[in-house]
């Protein structure tokens, strides 16, 4: 939309507005066609196709010279920030953490209202954190560090329905932004380094009581359950760290599950160890599952599938498929067919030394002598990963997969025995990483060859690096793609940036003065375009000078 | 403050301490690192960074007042001391956490001690302000350079072993936080200094006469890290006495409260 838009579009535009607030409502219909209202954010990833993309235009490579601050929310928390708000007509919805809920004026950010959960318990590896919100008609969901489900009216700041999900006394979280389908709202535990046994549910909306489980370490009678020796199953981890997806023509919900417990010692976990460090494909009325693939069978280095999975709809081969793109924690780039999980193609992004090739099937080759030993064994990636779980981004106009990328990144991964005790930390060893990953922003005095943060931007149809935009420092930030072809990111260092989608040349950038460790949305108000990221206890919202 | 001395004592201790362990079959580097961590974050607020603050108990040095071997050790972490200000840890520490920090213990008291013989510290500071000129790069509290690594606290983040060694083969080991880089500007200028930070656009550093440069890398054309420390071996210049004189002082430079 052009900054200069006539008035009489603002004066329609302020009385759907206005019309659109006073329903208050959010029909999953809206949430399925959130492309057709790209002036809202109305899930975690912008679409239930989870591409991060935008089809706001306001903001372009010509003007973004002129992107200012708009308005700082500073929040009452020093955890980090990490969560994706919601824009519901111009009202914002994001998470303080660990979990406070927060609704603001979106052009202003003036509070409305603040709901406050505090976790009695709740043990997290990484920090206490909560990613963001699930919205439907007028309530709110929010996943819990002490492994809550709770709906909250989005207008008032109330809530509604409260649900244990899970036990937090035995380490069991959730961090990840509830993912809502037709009349449920789905949430995964996570703990896998304290020996959880995960699951994904699904609730129902109203009354907040369960509908369906799916357990991602299968029990006795389940299928996979033979690929875990003895009762390891019973501990097996398998976390939900990130929000899923959604293909509304195929009812399938993706989810990226975590690792095997403990994380560096499978000695007593014999197998396969399914479904961790896979992609499930579930049917999302009834939680069974249509296929899976696992990107890293019998994981010993951490190697979580903790990614967003993005569909795409892509020529392949020369006939339309539906697939999946994937840069996986492990350090490889995978596109699968979303229909079946056929395995299309798997190839580095990063420098891989734990496997060297795949099977037909998609199995990976594992390099001998490549697993973690008592004297510590040298691997890449290191246990940070190639990537993490910031967002990845995929743009149909430009037909590329951007990555926030870790290069040069390695780790000792050494084992040790371990004994299962609930609560307690259960990991079976240490590792000793040439970078750190979860730290506060530190003086980097490292050479490029020791380890750098990039944007890296993949053809999905080759694997083949088109571009690479080079941090001194590594990133735990997200991407966001918009429909002027866009990059928006940043990294430890603080820096927040815009980038051209197509070449990599930087356009912009904010000192922004922390770790960006969120993903970048966008949204429009009144016809204006803005573009909020969380830097570290900060939301920042920059919009065009006028 | 206490924090932050401790933080950089890890920050300063931790190469030195893995490039150690790889002479030493006692413990893993990863280990050792682990246990260090573990040591600073649980037992160093009373212990100290060294292990000796507590009378009659000397940590690093294989010296406790309850535990008769390192086996036994584990259990009085475990169950702690009652009666004392040694806590149990059975709430806070994995078995494998205890037997890591035992770990780290063992090494310390692998290395604790130098080839050299105890020297004196006060002949030691006459040769460090004198014959070796080390305040010509160096500070100690409010005397000498700022350019080179500060040493005021060298004594509680670097072990005996280890200034030896700097002293001896000052490129066998050049900490992160002391890397030099040399920059030329545009116009031609050169700039060479202590890296300070950098980022993808900038650069901050010290040079020799103590000024502090933040450029935009953008009006640089040369960047490059100097991998020889610019500090001279003094294997021929100090005598076996001298050299341990020289390393007694420094290992008495315990911060601003200390000597």
């Amino acid at each position: 939309m052009n900054a200069r838009a006539p008035l009489l579009v603002s004066i329609i535009l302020s009385s759907l507005l206005s019309a659109s607030i006073s329903s208050g409502q959010v029909s999953f219909e809206r949430i399925l066609g959130a492309d057709k209202e790209p002036e809202n954010w109305l899930t975690y990833s912008g679409t239930t196709l989870s591409q991060r993309h935008s089809l706001l235009n306001q903001i372009t490579p010509a003007n973004v010279k002129n992107l200012e601050l708009q308005w700082i929310y500073q929040a009452r928390s020093l955890e980090k920030f990490e969560a994706t708000p919601l824009v519901v007509d111009g009202i914002m919805y994001t998470v303080q953490a660990p979990n406070d809920v927060i609704a603001l004026d979106a052009a202003t950010g003036r509070i409305f209202w603040t709901y406050s959960h505090h976790p009695e318990h709740g043990r997290p590896c990484c920090g206490r954190v909560n990613r963001g919100l699930a919205i439907l008609h007028d309530i709110l969901f929010m996943g819990t560090l002490d492994a809550h489900l709770i709906a909250i009216d989005a207008k008032s700041g109330h809530p509604l329905w409260e649900t244990t999900v899970a036990s937090a006394r035995s380490a069991y979280t959730i961090t990840h932004a509830p993912l809502v389908i037709k009349d449920k709202v789905i949430v995964g535990t996570a703990g896998g380094e304290f020996g959880i046994r995960g699951f994904l549910a699904a609730y129902d909306t109203r009354t907040g009581k369960e509908v369906w489980r799916f357990n991602t370490i299968p029990g006795p009678g389940e299928p996979g359950h033979e690929t875990w020796g003895g009762d390891s199953w019973k501990t097996g981890g398998g976390s939900l760290w990130m929000t899923g997806s959604y293909d509304p023509v195929l009812n399938l919900t993706y989810w990226g599950v975590g690792n095997p417990s403990p994380d560096w010692n499978g000695d007593d976990r014999p197998g396969d160890n399914l479904y961790s460090d896979s992609v499930i494909a579930l049917d999302a009325d009834t939680g069974k599952l249509k296929w899976y693939y696992q990107f890293s069978p019998h994981d010993e280095f951490d190697y979580d599938a903790v990614q967003v999975p993005v569909l795409a709809d892509m020529e392949w081969q020369g006939r339309p498929r539906k697939v999946i793109l994937w840069a996986n924690r492990n350090g490889f780039f995978y596109v699968l067919d979303r229909a079946t999980g056929q395995f299309l193609l798997a190839k580095p992004f990063v420098e891989v030394t734990w496997a060297s090739g795949f099977d037909e099937k998609g199995r990976p080759a594992l390099v001998p002598g490549k697993i973690p030993s008592a004297e510590g064994t040298l691997i890449s990636p290191g246990n940070p990963g190639g990537t993490s779980w910031y967002s990845p981004s995929y743009s149909p106009r430009t037909g590329l997969f951007y990555i926030p990328a870790w290069v040069n990144s390695s780790s000792m991964f050494v084992k040790a025995a371990v004994e299962y005790r609930e609560g307690r930390n259960y990991a079976g060893g240490t590792t000793r990483s040439t970078i750190p990953f979860n730290w506060s922003p530190a003086p980097n005095f490292r050479k490029e060859e020791e380890g750098y943060g990039a944007v890296r931007a993949v053809d999905p149809h080759t694997g083949e690096m088109k571009w690479e935009f080079k941090m001194a420092d590594v990133t735990e930030a997200g991407i966001l793609t918009t429909a002027s072809d866009l990059l928006f990111s940043g990294g430890r260092e603080g820096y927040f940036f815009a980038l051209d989608a197509r070449t990599g040349e930087l356009l912009w950038k904010a000192a922004v003065g922390a770790a960006v460790q969120s993903g970048p949305m966008t949204y429009s108000v009144n016809g204006k375009q803005y573009v909020a990221v969380n830097a570290g206890t900060c939301l920042f919202v920059f919009g065009l000078r006028q | 403050m206490r924090a932050v001395k401790l933080c950089t004592s890890v920050l300063a201790a931790f190469l030195a301490i893995n490039t150690l362990s790889a002479r030493q079959q006692t413990a893993t580097p990863s280990e050792v690192g682990d246990g260090q961590q573990l040591f600073i974050a649980n037992c160093a607020v009373c212990h100290g960074p060294d292990g000796d603050s507590v009378p009659g108990v000397d940590l690093g040095h294989g010296k406790f007042k309850r535990a008769s071997s390192y086996d036994n050790l584990v259990e009085v972490i475990r169950d702690g001391v009652p009666g004392t200000g040694m806590p149990a840890f059975s709430k806070d520490l994995s078995d494998l956490e205890m037997r890591t920090i035992v770990a780290y213990f063992r090494f310390m008291a692998a290395t604790a001690y130098s080839t050299s013989a105890p020297g004196d510290p006060v002949r030691g500071k006459a040769i460090f302000e004198g014959k070796v000129e080390c305040l010509n790069c160096h500070r100690v509290k409010d005397k000498g350079s700022r350019f080179g690594p500060e040493l005021t606290e060298i004594g509680a983040v670097r072990r005996m072993i280890e200034l030896e060694r700097s002293l001896l083969e000052p490129n066998a080991e050049i900490l992160l936080q002391n890397r030099l880089i040399r920059l030329v500007t545009r116009d031609g200028v050169t700039i060479t200094g202590r890296l300070l930070n950098q980022d993808t656009f900038t650069v901050q550093l010290i040079d020799s006469k103590e000024r502090l440069h933040s450029l935009q890398k953008s009006s640089l054309k040369e960047y490059a890290f100097l991998d020889k420390s610019p500090m001279p071996t003094y294997r021929d210049k100090l005598n076996p006495r001298e050299l341990a004189d020289l390393v007694s002082y420094l290992v008495s430079l315990k911060g601003i409260g200390g000597q």
